[in-house]
């Protein structure tokens, strides 16, 4: 019987084995050193703030793993002896393997700023972090002052994290709006707003320059290039993640950034695969990037490799992008493609909509020429997924995304609609004369 | 931006700890609720109505105070932050002098009233004493523990749901639900009956929105005769009280779900949504507790249901002369109804229930029917080995008092705000048995946005682990689903909706995640 080993807990090496065992009686061992169990990171933050006790983001219980036969084994994997199908284990002990799956997702980029290991310096990725959070800033007594250098989604939510503290954050953020790489300027703009309006000290178009040490080796202040120090306790380095690939160096493996793998997430050594954040592509899939850190594409990597491994051999072949994030208090979706100003195409126009005074508002992307519906941004308004995926998968137009945007609504129950300001707005920039069409529970539930 | 304010206040602890507004909040409250503790001393205050107002108005306004300082300073949102820091939260010290302080004012409540001040043919003294000159004004008659009992549960419902209008006030349902909770509390379980009772003396105290089984108590004989002798208004009630079972509920349930009457009307709902939402996050989520609940709250219909044919069959006479029911034409048609019932779900709905699910339900149907075949041979005026007297008071002592209050109420603090709801009522597991079956409501999900963070499980009152189905993206469509719709709200990603739509294709299971390969989708999904 076929041993599969996986290396790393997570959200892909999890779905994995939960497919591998749906479909097959193989025998199945998952290696960790980071927990027992596995948990939901993307929750970690949600532990901090008092919102859910870590056990709260086990998706599973104990008894799950040993009634499914899927053995958990807590170690760390320091070497792979890739011709002998061996892996050897910190501490001495060795596991052989049949097939071998690397699923070890990230670790923070660190970029060789001056003081970046120094103590109450840290990123914030796996649970070992959050532990080291809670020790470096259990309240604002001990942590006067945060500062986190990075503007992507980690370090808003650390920032969030801390300010349900009360410890006052500075938040360093290298473009001149926040998570403008990713976002429209309009959108980026709202953003910016609201973390002022959450008491966070944004710092924008601002780098680290070097971090500054106490007598005892602790972070006690960083100086940015505009000259500033800002004396703090504590340091989130938030700039982005890398593969967290660093033992397989000597395994014969091919590595790029991540590990090497093709459209089967097969590596170039035989039996050894890698999915999940630590993957990378050869090259990226539509306009999807090589490596990408995001949770669902772990699972569906881990759902895919499943039926490989299984005997009926599937590439990875994720559909329409979407994504989801929440700023603070603003929820965001994306479905489809809608690039920012720095990386849009020429044909790429965008229409923008933002409701007068709350922080609520979309944009959809469209080819110029032929008015296809290229994607949705939408910020404080829920919308329907499947919807979106078909009208991607049908090429609509945005004139049909406009008619029919009541359908695409999520919004709870008697919550207040925009769908008719928005098409007014879409009407009046481009002269049009769109009615919205009332929704339809056949059409919305034709599709689900 | 780099003028931003450094000097933000350092005061505070990690928010577990309560800011001054909070702090002499809850002075003013606790003053509200000390009067009424005093009283239970036989303290003579003197002018018993301006008390009373002092101290309604005091809890009233510490409780409206502490919420206007935790969230008036915040951004509308989800603010959960700290819950599991706090000791009256996360069953610590605070939650469990609570939980028991609460138990025990539910057994003086129904066990001991007179160490409340009832006094039987004379007049009240202590706390009932206080309440007297409310309840004259409304109905007439000197207060009974049940009126200050009900005068405090509508208190905390109206000053807690205030609250929680305040914490969800981004949120547009659970705002409405809240207004809709509170007035029914108000009018209907509160003014309403005291006022009927005022016009009409004879007739039983009716909250028109409480129906059986959940007032088991209302096919009683007293009371069967008190609607017969009020007349017109009587039979009506009686009527409203049978079609609201057998008409109204269903239709509504068939359309929205059982959410219209649980967490939309319910008193206890009510209380559970609005003081008991504090606690929430303690309901337990494991295996082993759902399949606790499911026989534990199906054992209780089935006792309800047996104990009611029982009291009504024992009332009635064997001879059509006097009345054209009789005790053999009763028990025969309770024997078809249930016989229709339950051949329907096993011919039409058998796919939809888990396994043990239909063995219970045989096995239930097994005995209520040997029970009701003993009718027959038995010829003995009891019915069912039991008496009816005693079925009745085994139910209203174990179910009626331990579990729906010391338990329900008192246990909010350690084992969350739906005990009673989940475990023990009889109405909301027949709501649940008809949403499960045939209804038009379904929590769904939304494509392939769940990132399995759990909020939503933690924060489901009823236990129902939402993030399995979630991270599936399967339709949630649970029998014990009140409809509270907090797992939505919590959801950062905007994952869950409550929804009403065609029955067909309500109850879906997909194992592989939308956005993924169309083919592997198929694959997958139609193994």
């Amino acid at each position: 019987m076929d041993h599969i080993v996986i290396i790393g807990n997570g959200i892909s090496g999890v779905t994995l084995a939960r497919h591998i065992r749906k479909l097959s009686d193989k025998r199945i061992t998952i290696i960790s050193a980071e927990s027992d169990y596995f948990f939901s990171r993307t929750a970690l933050m949600y532990v901090y703030m008092g919102h859910m006790k870590f056990e709260h983001t086990q998706p599973y219980e104990n008894w799950f793993w040993k009634k499914n036969r899927i053995d958990l084994v807590n170690g760390f994997v320091e070497k792979v002896e890739t011709d002998a199908k061996k892996l050897l284990l910190k501490g001495g002990s060795s596991i052989s393997y049949d097939k071998l799956i690397i699923a070890t997702g990230s670790k923070p980029n660190k970029f060789g700023w001056p003081g970046q290991d120094l103590k109450g310096v840290q990123g914030l990725y796996s649970k070992q972090d959050l532990e080291m959070l809670e020790k470096n800033a259990p309240n604002n007594k001990v942590c006067n002052r945060a500062v986190i250098v990075g503007g992507g989604l980690i370090g808003i939510e650390m920032a969030e994290m801390l300010r349900s503290r009360q410890i006052p954050v500075t938040f360093l953020v290298r473009e001149n709006s926040f998570w403008n790489g990713v976002l429209p300027a309009g959108e980026s703009a709202m953003i910016n707003e609201h973390i002022l309006e959450h008491h966070i000290d944004l710092q924008l178009d601002t780098n680290l320059e070097k971090i500054i040490s106490d007598d005892n080796g602790r972070a006690k202040a960083v100086v940015t290039d505009k000259g500033e120090t800002i004396e703090c306790n504590v340091v989130g380095l938030t700039a982005g993640v890398a593969p967290n690939i660093d033992f397989l160096k000597d395994s014969g493996i091919e590595l790029g950034r991540g590990v090497k793998v093709n459209r089967f997430l097969e590596t170039n050594v035989k039996d050894v695969y890698a999915i999940g954040d630590c993957a990378e592509q050869h090259e990226g899939i539509g306009s999807r990037r090589p490596i990408e850190a995001v949770w669902y594409t772990g699972r569906m990597m881990g759902e895919a490799l499943a039926q490989t491994i299984c005997g009926k051999p599937r590439e990875y072949n994720p559909g329409h992008w979407f994504n989801s994030a929440k700023f603070l208090d603003v929820e965001y979706q994306t479905y489809g493609w809608v690039f920012s100003e720095r990386s849009k195409k020429d044909n790429e126009h965008h229409f923008h909509w933002r409701h007068a005074t709350e922080k609520i508002c979309i944009t959809v992307a469209f080819d110029k020429d032929s008015h296809q519906f290229l994607g949705l941004n939408t910020f404080g308004i829920r919308m329907r997924h499947e919807i979106f995926d078909q009208w991607l998968t049908e090429n609509k137009d945005i004139d049909h995304v406009m008619t029919y945007l009541k359908d695409a609504n999520f919004d709870p129950e008697f919550y207040k609609l925009y769908e008719d300001e928005i098409v007014a707005k879409y009407n009046a920039d481009f002269n049009k004369n769109i009615s919205p069409k009332k929704k339809s529970w056949k059409r919305i539930f034709s599709i689900a | 931006m780099g003028n931003f304010d450094r000097s933000m206040s350092l005061a505070g602890e990690p928010p577990k700890a309560l800011n001054t507004g909070q702090k002499l909040a809850v002075v003013t409250g606790m003053i509200g609720l000390g009067i009424l503790i005093l009283q239970l001393f036989n303290l003579n205050l003197g002018n018993t109505a301006l008390w009373l107002t002092i101290s309604i108005v005091a809890i009233f306004a510490g409780i409206i105070w502490f919420s206007q300082a935790a969230y008036a300073n915040k951004h509308k949102g989800i603010k959960n932050d700290g819950v599991w820091f706090k000791s009256i939260s996360s069953r610590g010290v605070l939650a469990w002098m609570a939980g028991i302080a609460l138990t025990g004012f539910y057994i003086v409540l129904y066990f001991y009233p007179q160490y409340l001040g009832l006094v039987k043919d004379g007049d009240n003294t202590g706390l009932i004493a206080l309440f007297d000159p409310l309840s004259k004004g409304l109905s007439g008659n000197p207060a009974s523990q049940w009126f200050v009992y009900g005068t405090m549960y509508t208190v905390a419902i109206l000053a807690f749901g205030a609250k929680f209008i305040w914490k969800y006030r981004h949120n547009k349902y659970e705002q409405l639900r809240t207004v809709s909770v509170m007035f029914f509390q108000t009018a209907f379980a509160f003014f309403i009956p005291e006022i009927m009772a005022r016009l009409n003396g004879d007739l039983p105290y009716y909250d028109l929105k409480n129906m059986w089984p959940l007032n088991y108590y209302n096919f009683e004989r007293y009371r069967i005769n008190g609607f017969i002798d009020s007349g017109s208004v009587g039979m009506t009630m009686l009527f409203f009280g049978i079609i609201s079972i057998f008409v109204i509920s269903p239709f509504l349930t068939y359309k929205y779900g059982k959410r219209w009457y649980c967490s939309w009307v319910c008193g206890c709902g009510g209380l559970a949504e609005t003081a008991g939402d504090s606690f929430r996050q303690l309901s337990d989520k494991s295996k082993f507790a759902w399949k606790v609940e499911r026989w534990v709250v199906h054992s209780v219909v089935v006792f309800v249901t047996l104990m009611t044919i029982a009291v009504i069959y024992s009332y009635l006479g064997n001879n059509t002369s006097k009345y054209w029911l009789t005790k053999t034409m009763f028990i025969s048609g309770v024997a078809v109804i249930l016989t229709a019932i339950f051949s329907w779900v096993m011919i039409y709905k058998r796919e939809e229930l888990a396994k043990d699910a239909k063995y219970g339900a045989i096995g239930y149907f097994t005995i209520i029917a040997v029970l009701i075949g003993m009718h027959f041979f038995s010829g003995s005026g009891n019915i069912f080995i039991f008496k009816a007297e005693t079925l009745r008071t085994t139910y209203s002592f174990l179910i009626g008092s331990i579990f729906s209050g010391v338990i329900g109420t008192g246990f909010y603090p350690i084992l969350g705000n739906r005990v009673w709801c989940r475990f023990g009522c009889p109405m909301a597991a027949m709501l649940g048995f008809q949403q499960r079956l045939f209804s038009k409501f379904r929590i769904t999900t939304n494509g392939g946005q769940c990132i399995s963070c759990g909020n939503c499980s933690t924060y489901c009152e009823m236990g129902i682990d939402v993030r399995a189905y979630a991270q599936k993206g399967e339709n949630i469509v649970r029998s014990s689903c009140v409809g509270c719709g907090i797992c939505s709200a919590v959801c950062p990603r905007g994952v869950l909706k409550l929804e009403n739509g065609p029955e067909k294709g309500r109850i879906n299971s997909k194992d592989v995640l939308l956005g993924n390969d169309v083919d592997l989708m198929d694959l997958v999904n139609n193994k």
